[in-house]
């Protein structure tokens, strides 16, 4: 789980371009949107691409991804109970 | 009786180059590539916007072409009604061939939201609009190559009909990491350039 967090932490900041942060600036409880990391619309859609990507994770309701991406911690929860590879 | 209008300020982006009115500002001769390049412009700027990380390159081009224009001119780009009028040959090309290249393969489809979004050339006539809260006329052409009398007469037509009291025009273009360029300039009621085809064309 706490290299999940790490791999995702540093994917985030590659995949969506976040220049000015560094792995250890995100804490595995922030907000990834709002006043957090400052994700925006592209992003969760960027997000959702690398579930299906990289783990396997189909995404059919976007609506949901409120609560998947809500930090660090939530998103590697789902993908440990829901990843296909 | 026709506005008097002047070219206030020209900026060039090409060859690891930038100038602003012919002086350079900034050049970089071991840049890694164009991505590389253009974010060594952003830092020696001292710009402070993270959205422009997420930009693709012809958005970064025109973006910090703009960028250097309005700092110089006595303009104020937030109460000042300026219009933009952009072209190019190559259109979105560079992004347009990234997105490609993710859609290629059936069994390794997976097409980036954050790059499709700037498969537009006037996506980066957004991009500054954003920056600069205008809410103005604008435009992209797709051209085979710089058009000075399409521009002047474009240009020319906005002040004087009063849709604009300013144009940030001109070229700004991206193939490839080696073949890219931007001309761009700003015309207002200031300056001491004339603004005509003939010098349009000379600064080109």
């Amino acid at each position: 789980m706490e290299n999940l967090k790490q791999e995702l932490k540093a994917k985030i900041i590659e995949n969506l371009n976040l220049e000015d942060f560094k792995v250890e600036d995100i804490d595995d409880n922030d907000s990834l949107f709002g006043d957090g990391l400052g994700l925006d619309s592209i992003d969760a859609l960027e997000l959702i691409v690398m579930l299906d990507k990289d783990y396997g994770i189909k995404i059919s309701d976007p609506k949901k991804g409120k609560t998947i991406f809500e930090s660090i911690q939530t998103m590697a929860q789902f993908i440990m109970d829901n990843k296909t590879k | 009786m026709n506005t008097k209008l002047y070219i206030e300020n020209y900026c060039k982006i090409k060859n690891n180059t930038v100038t602003l009115n012919s002086n350079i500002i900034f050049e970089e001769d071991n840049a890694e590539n164009l991505k590389s390049f253009l974010k060594s412009i952003y830092k020696h700027l001292d710009l402070k916007y993270s959205k422009f990380f997420k930009m693709d390159n012809l958005s970064k081009l025109a973006f910090l072409a703009s960028e250097i224009i309005l700092k110089e001119s006595k303009i104020n780009s937030e109460k000042e009604n300026i219009a933009i009028v952009f072209s190019n040959n190559a259109s979105s090309l560079e992004t347009d061939r990234k997105h490609q290249k993710s859609i290629d393969k059936i069994t390794d489809y997976f097409p980036s939201p954050a790059i499709f979004v700037y498969t537009l050339p006037n996506i980066g006539i957004g991009e500054i609009s954003i920056r600069h809260q205008l809410k103005s006329e604008n435009a992209f052409f797709v051209f085979e190559r710089y058009n000075a009398e399409f521009h002047y007469t474009y240009e020319n037509s906005l002040i004087q009909s009063q849709k604009a009291n300013a144009v940030l025009s001109g070229w700004v273009n991206v193939d490839d990491d080696t073949n890219y360029e931007a001309f761009i300039y700003l015309v207002s009621q200031n300056g001491k350039i004339k603004h005509n085809q003939e010098q349009l064309n000379k600064l080109y």
